[in-house]
């Protein structure tokens, strides 16, 4: 926008008029076609990757997606191929449940125990409380690479001074609990932070009649501390599942490469190199793989948001 | 419009249908377990009486948080620390003192891999949060603004695989004798390129395309915020602004953009923490081949896949120390914003 258009628009208004006026100087046919070129380009990529999900192989291997305007061809056979093909090597279905599999537990399991530390660090008040919720705070950016290397090991050897074990080796390997419990680690500094944010603001007369009517405080968070704080805990539940779900790193460093165990992302990953130019094949995993999360999204984007505001603005 | 649909061959098979029942039992049964036995906890400890009844509070409901916060996060940073000053071995490695930051900073390849790191916690935070800002100014005019949001916020919700995978059939490449399929390729040759290059084997353009992947994820976060900050500047401080003479842009640029400066901040440093970790664009769109690593992977390949622990800690350590700074800027910030309440 140029400066001329700025100073043309310039009116003489006062109050709520002013941030009007300010919001007209960036107003202009200009800055609507650059929002709409500017969308387009954010959603075409994406619509690429579903048009060739759908187009026969044959198609998809000599002409580029755009061209299903002049000649429309769609199938859904690369869908079955990709989830039910034949032979272990194809068929990404039973990664599909292990991306269930992990998430579920990794998302509940964190959300109850963030929770609980949300609520005793706000209202539990002890000595140093602030202080443990500081760290918390600080640790959520602690970069997990940090802490992956011990980890694994202390998941398959177990905790030794000199040889003199005092933490057993758990033997996880291919199982999913070394991922759920990684998986809640990982996300507690977080959700902690997010959720004492809100729990923190609850009104202090509500806590204070309960006590004196006698509740203590586990029956205080169960009727009066979790009801209230639905709209934060869905919050977090989306940015954990979400997370979990999405996640590439974790699964590769606890999972391995067990079949047994890894997530939807990993076996992607894998198949990016073992399915080279079969792109009909590649986008129909990769579209399963975003349309649970892309549903979960549009249908909780208002506590998705909040939870985003929360977590970033004052507020 | 031809829609064949041959989902002839069995769709589920015995054997998965069972593997998946099993899969599913086990979700079952842990939930399960998992909140029963912290019922059970909550009944017993609220008969809890006597002097012992508040420290039994506080560790049940601080005590897992704490104790998982430990062993995943601040004791395996510590041994980390040790590690990277240790020898290659996973067991009984020697001391080795600076030696793997030694490496780290005179071996060629791991040079280039901090230098394209460097590129990228420059390049992506600020390209992506002046778009978000950008957008976030002129996309509260429109009419539809939510559906525009929503088509821009969508990234958020794709994998950074998914991405990849997205954006690697965009720059996908085919010698341009042949029909293309790379939306990248077909658009610049539409606009007069005849033989574009190999777009992921290029260097150091390829690190810039990679990025984008970041970017188109990234900028929709920025939107939302720093548009929900934007809102939140107090009309009274606009109308002083312009009683004193402020106009259009200068309001803008003078008034509007110091008022959000903490927000915009945290926006960037947010973005910035995030391109520091960046592992799965990489690993998926070119392994970190091409001239293409960056810290995170060449952490995780010096760990997992060459198997030299000490280095793989010395690159995990280094990358610790780049969100140091970040970290210490968002502590005071948050002391400051509880000290204002």
């Amino acid at each position: 926008m140029s400066a001329e258009t700025v100073e043309a628009k310039r009116v003489p208004s006062t109050g709520a008029a002013a941030a009007k006026d300010i919001r007209t100087a960036f107003s202009s046919k200009w800055a609507s076609i650059f929002i709409i070129a500017f969308t387009v380009v954010w959603t075409v990529p994406t619509v690429g990757l579903l048009v060739t999900s759908l187009r026969p192989a044959k198609y998809v291997a000599n002409s580029g997606w755009w061209t299903v305007i002049e000649h429309p061809h769609f199938t859904l056979s690369n869908y079955n191929t990709v989830l039910f093909g034949k032979g272990a090597t194809t068929a990404i279905f039973p990664y599909v449940m292990n991306s269930i599999a992990i998430t579920i537990p990794a998302t509940l399991i964190t959300l109850a125990i963030a929770t609980m530390a949300a609520y005793g660090l706000a209202w539990v008040k002890f000595k140093g409380s602030d202080t443990v919720f500081f760290i918390i705070f600080a640790l959520q950016v602690v970069p997990l690479q940090m802490s992956l290397i011990p980890l694994l090991r202390f998941y398959n050897v177990g905790v030794h001074i000199g040889s003199f074990p005092i933490f057993p080796a758990l033997h996880l390997g291919g199982k999913y609990y070394p991922v759920w419990i990684s998986h809640t680690m990982f996300g507690l500094p977080l959700a902690v932070f997010l959720l004492h944010n809100f729990i923190s603001q609850l009104p202090e007369d509500m806590m204070e009649a309960a006590r004196v009517d006698g509740a203590n405080h586990f029956r205080i968070f169960r009727q009066i501390v979790l009801p209230l704080s639905t709209p934060a805990i869905a919050a977090f539940a989306i940015f954990q599942f979400l997370w979990v779900w999405n996640d590439l790193l974790v699964a590769l460093t606890f999972a391995g490469g067990t079949p047994k165990v890894l997530p939807l992302t990993g076996r992607l990953e894998q198949l990016v190199g073992q399915y080279g130019a079969n792109w009909q094949l590649l986008t129909a995993g990769a579209f399963i793989a975003l349309i649970i999360p892309l549903i979960v999204f549009f249908s909780l984007q208002r506590y998705f948001v909040r939870g985003l505001l929360a977590g970033s603005v004052k507020g | 419009m031809g829609v064949s649909v041959s989902a002839s061959h069995a769709l589920l098979t015995a054997s998965t249908f069972s593997d998946s029942v099993d899969k599913l039992g086990q979700v079952i049964s842990a939930v399960v377990v998992f909140f029963a036995a912290l019922l059970l906890i909550f009944f017993l400890a609220g008969r809890a009486t006597g002097r012992f009844q508040r420290p039994l509070t506080v560790a049940i409901f601080v005590g897992p948080a704490i104790v998982l916060l430990l062993i995943g996060l601040v004791i395996p940073s510590f041994r980390t620390l040790y590690l990277s000053l240790h020898g290659a071995q996973a067991l009984h490695a020697p001391y080795v003192g600076f030696k793997n930051y030694g490496f780290a900073f005179t071996d060629p390849a791991t040079q280039s891999v901090l230098l394209n790191t460097l590129l990228w916690i420059i390049v992506a935070p600020i390209v992506a949060t002046g778009l978000g800002l950008t957008i976030a100014i002129v996309v509260d005019r429109m009419k539809n603004q939510s559906l525009v949001k929503s088509l821009i916020f969508m990234p958020m919700a794709i994998s950074f695989v998914g991405a990849s995978i997205i954006w690697k059939y965009v720059y996908d490449y085919k010698q341009s004798s042949q029909p293309q399929d790379g939306l990248l390729s077909q658009v610049v040759i539409f606009l007069g390129w005849k033989h574009p290059p190999n777009w992921l084997l290029t260097h150091p353009l390829n690190n810039f395309l990679l990025m984008v992947i970041l970017i188109w994820i990234e900028v929709g976060f920025a939107m939302v915020v720093l548009s929900a900050a934007i809102k939140a500047v107090p009309d009274e401080i606009i109308e002083a602004a312009r009683v004193d003479g402020a106009h259009g842009f200068g309001l803008f640029s003078k008034i509007q953009i110091p008022m959000i400066r903490a927000t915009l901040v945290v926006v960037l440093t947010t973005i910035m923490i995030a391109t520091l970790k960046i592992f799965d664009i990489v690993q998926t769109t070119t392994g970190g081949n091409f001239g293409t690593n960056v810290l995170a992977n060449a952490m995780y390949q010096n760990a997992f896949v060459t198997d030299n622990t000490g280095r793989g800690a010395a690159l995990a350590l280094i990358l610790f120390l780049g969100v140091l700074p970040l970290v210490g800027y968002n502590v005071i910030q948050l002391k400051r914003e509880r000290a204002n309440r």
